[in-house]
């Protein structure tokens, strides 16, 4: 069986699955009951200034959105930071790592954009035993109206500033947590690094508005007869997730710092993939409150078959493998050429391809009396929606035209040279193949 | 139990009240709205749907389950209804397992199709209590006489209604419906919802009932001619095929049909009578109603008896699936060759069959059933007509838009050719007889 143990920034723990900040982590009881589960670690939830905590709203603090079954594919948040007292929370926090002296232990912080605020506090965090910090610049909702969470997140140099501050007081690993409410998340992830922080932790949850009623005209969640935007989490934000970790992970200036990945992730596949894209951990909320803390258990499983599978011994053989490939449009290869292929044995005969095809794209795909749907090569431009849209696993494939073959569509040859748009004649900006 | 669940004879009583009540209970449970939504949620919304093609009505399946899907049951009703006005009772009682279901992509793929039956009585049953969905055009002053208040007569009568003109439907027994009331399986259709379900297509408006008018004796084809412009006949199958056996009319030997129209008709099913032994002769859906039903009665044994083989049957293979789910035996390849009675029935015998050549041949090999009821459901023909209407085999003959040889006449449903005896069927070509009538009467024509 495959190793899971990780090491993320110095912090060990027995697998790479964390439970991130949220709900889940808020209290003692919760934190060892996922403990119990399995959880490698967890992200203890947000701890505010000392003083009076803050307030939730006493109204429904979730809402969702839902696939068939009222399978929960995205949910939306708009809880606070813990609201409990300081005090209580690191009495806790102490308690539970030095029952589970193997698992990780991060708290979150969140304290306003002045220094002695953040210098004061994080020793006095420390004392629980925790094994690092993660500076909460992410919550879009309620904290950032009062000038925390995603206000300081969507501000590159604050980030840098309090990230150096921390980064002064505390010998323990920083991770900064970034907020996906911005245009380009190489700037907040760059100032992070420059601020010298230990790794970079994302998504956090997306302003959203999960629907609204129409018999109150209320956006939902509502709070008698209100609501605001609140964070958007689970399965629909993984592929806005996956590609801010995968840009921090490609690009010169912030490649190679360490990302615990966060967003959607549900499964071991998910995990696989945050992984591959080169998170080094991942850390998990909206599957864990939909499912409860059992779900670590498949999570671990399938890592860990899939790694035995694949051959790889350890979670770092794994972490970054697919980053390579991930590149910018320009250089895709406008040489390689494929078509769709529909399995008449495997078809239904539903004609959702050419449904899609005929109204939508291309008008590449025939219908006969009989219901069989065959591709025309000189009209396919190789879209892949008919594959998206069949509702048959491997019932439309997409085959790769081998070099020499004609493409009926263009009347070209295929050829197997590499050539992207900087070369193409098309490109007023082409510069020559050297 | 009660005491004379095994005594011989046909007598009243054999289960309980409790136990008649459950065998009797909704055959497909109706969905709650969750069910609903979930199964509505496996329509793949297929291009030119197979469904669509299948259903006699052309209802648009896969719009309105996603009406049903997306929250809007009435919308999806309406949907419905725009095709079939009686979409709530052929929800009950079609053979889907014949028509839409049978072609759905997830019956090719999975052996699972969309069950499509199920959410359009959800779709029709959210409707029902409520007004009535459709308006009537303005008054034309054309008057429709339409003949048998069945699906056919119904469809007919409500289309040209909708459509501006002054309709009465002659109908002869004391209540409507026709088969819907009369003639399928108690558990199809619970509740009184044939009555239910007229009741609501009078919502229409314009439309005056007369019972107790039989085609022949208190009407006749000239006189209606004579009073509207427009006639549809709509009266189904009157009479019933016989065997032409000895001892036919022996106490006990009885039709199918006027054994099923009396079991929906009864207040109290554990007052009605029902055989021991009960062997039915036949291989179509009313032999497999009238089967199970006395079965659910409380008979100790039920034989059907089939002359051709189990796949010649006309019933479904549900149907047939259903009968012997229910313990009634099916035996194919038999036809009754004497029925031995005393003054009363006490037993029927069969000699087997064998199709030599492409044609049916009774061998000599025989054997008895000793049966205390027996039941004929070997078909249903047209009663006495009218001389002017043509006929086309055994029925009124009609062109593709339902019109006799006889000008101004129209006629749909089990008494025309063409069609399948289906409830859907009927209702369909009294559909396209209503708007051909409209057509004619407007001048289109």
């Amino acid at each position: 069986m495959a190793d899971l143990t990780s090491e993320f920034v110095g912090i060990k723990s027995p697998n790479p699955f964390w439970l991130a900040s949220a709900p889940p982590t808020d209290k003692e009881y919760n934190v060892r009951r996922a403990f119990e589960a399995g959880w490698g670690g967890v992200v203890w939830k947000t701890l505010g200034a000392e003083g009076p905590p803050v307030v939730n709203v006493n109204g429904p603090r979730y809402g969702a959105i839902w696939g068939a079954d009222r399978r929960l594919l995205g949910l939306n948040n708009i809880e606070l930071i813990t609201d409990r007292p300081l005090e209580v929370n690191l009495a806790e926090m102490t308690r539970v790592k030095k029952d589970y002296p193997d698992r990780a232990l991060v708290a979150s912080v969140m304290v306003p954009c002045e220094e002695q605020a953040w210098k004061e506090i994080l020793p006095r965090i420390a004392e629980t035993g925790c094994d690092g910090f993660e500076l909460n610049f992410g919550c879009p909702h309620g904290m950032a109206e009062r000038g925390m969470g995603s206000a300081v997140g969507q501000v590159p140099e604050y980030i840098e500033m309090v990230t150096r501050w921390c980064k002064e007081t505390t010998s323990l690993p920083v991770i900064v947590k970034l907020t996906p409410n911005i245009t380009n998340i190489l700037q907040p992830a760059q100032a992070a690094k420059d601020g010298g922080a230990d790794a970079v932790s994302l998504i956090n949850t997306i302003n959203s508005i999960t629907s609204v009623n129409l018999d109150t005209m209320s956006p939902e969640p509502m709070i008698d007869g209100k609501g605001t935007h609140g964070g958007y989490c689970g399965p629909a934000v993984k592929p806005i997730a996956l590609n801010m970790v995968a840009e921090i992970a490609r690009s010169a200036g912030t490649a190679g710092i360490p990302i615990s990945g966060i967003g959607g992730v549900t499964t071991w596949r998910d995990a696989a993939e945050f992984m591959a894209l080169g998170a080094g951990n991942v850390q998990v909320c909206t599957a864990a409150m939909t499912y409860g803390f059992k779900i670590v258990q498949e999570m671990i499983s399938g890592l860990s078959q899939w790694m035995d599978e694949q051959g790889h011994t350890s979670v770092q053989d794994i972490v970054g493998r697919a980053v390579p490939n991930v590149t910018d449009w320009q250089y895709l290869n406008l040489n390689h050429v494929t078509k769709a292929r529909i399995d008449q044995d495997a078809c239904i005969k539903c004609g959702r391809c050419y449904a899609a095809c005929e109204d939508t794209s291309h008008q590449a795909i025939s219908m006969s009396e009989d219901r069989v749907f065959e591709v025309q090569d000189d009209e396919c431009v190789a879209c892949n929606l008919c594959v998206n849209v069949c509702p048959v696993d491997n019932c439309i494939t997409m085959e790769t035209l081998s070099a020499g073959a004609t493409d009926e569509r263009t009347g070209k040859v295929v050829s197997d040279d590499y050539a992207n748009w900087t070369t193409h004649p098309n490109n007023p900006g082409a510069t020559a193949a050297e | 139990m009660t005491q004379s669940a095994r005594a011989n004879g046909v007598t009243a009583g054999r289960i309980d009240a409790t136990q008649m009540q459950s065998n009797f209970s909704d055959l497909h449970e109706p969905y709650d709205v969750h069910e609903a939504v979930v199964a509505a949620d496996r329509c793949y919304f297929c291009h030119d749907a197979p469904c669509m093609t299948a259903c006699p009505t052309s209802i648009d399946i896969p719009l309105f389950i996603r009406q049903i899907a997306t929250g809007t049951p009435e919308a999806a009703a309406t949907t419905i209804f725009n095709q079939n006005i009686l979409g709530g009772m052929c929800a009950r009682v079609c053979p889907t397992e014949t028509l839409c279901e049978e072609v759905c992509v997830r019956e090719t793929a999975e052996g699972k199709p969309v069950e499509i039956g199920r959410l359009q009585r959800f779709a029709t049953d959210t409707v029902m209590s409520k007004a009535h969905p459709f308006k009537r055009a303005a008054t034309t002053g054309k008057t429709v006489a339409v003949v048998g208040a069945g699906p056919a007569g119904l469809a007919c009568a409500h289309r040209v209604a909708m459509m501006g003109h002054d309709v009465v439907i002659f109908e002869a027994r004391a209540k409507g419906g026709g088969l819907n009331e009369f003639g399928i399986a108690a558990y199809k259709s619970t509740n009184d919802f044939a009555q239910d379900e007229l009741d609501w297509l009078l919502g229409i408006g314009g439309i005056e009932m007369r019972y107790g008018q039989s085609l022949g004796q208190d009407i006749s084809l000239t006189g209606l001619q004579q009073d509207f412009d427009a006639v549809f006949l709509g009266m189904g199958l009157s009479a019933v095929n016989a065997l032409s056996l000895d001892n036919e009319a022996a106490e006990n030997v009885e039709d199918a049909v006027s054994f099923i129209g009396a079991l929906r008709q009864a207040d109290d099913l554990t007052k009605l009578p029902i055989g021991r032994r009960v062997v039915v002769i036949g291989g179509g859906m009313t032999a497999i109603d009238a089967g199970v039903q006395a079965k659910l009665l409380g008979a100790e044994e039920v034989t059907i008896v089939y002359r051709r083989g189990q796949n010649a049957m006309a019933a479904s293979e549900f149907e047939q699936d259903l009968a012997q789910q229910k313990g009634v035996k099916l035996v194919c390849n038999a036809s009754p060759v004497a029925i031995v009675a005393d003054g009363r029935l006490t037993a029927a015998t069969f000699a087997y069959t064998e199709v030599q050549d492409g044609t049916l041949v009774t061998l000599d090999e025989t054997f008895t059933l000793p049966c205390d009821q027996l039941f004929k459901a070997i078909g249903q023909t047209l009663g006495d007509m009218p001389e002017a209407l043509g006929l086309k085999g055994r029925k009124i003959a009609v062109d593709a838009t339902q019109k006799t040889n006889v000008p101004g006449v129209w006629a749909g449903g089990d008494c025309a050719s063409g069609g399948d005896d289906l409830t859907v069927t009927a209702v369909a070509e009294g559909r396209d007889a209503a708007m051909d009538i409209h057509a004619t009467l407007m001048g289109a024509n």
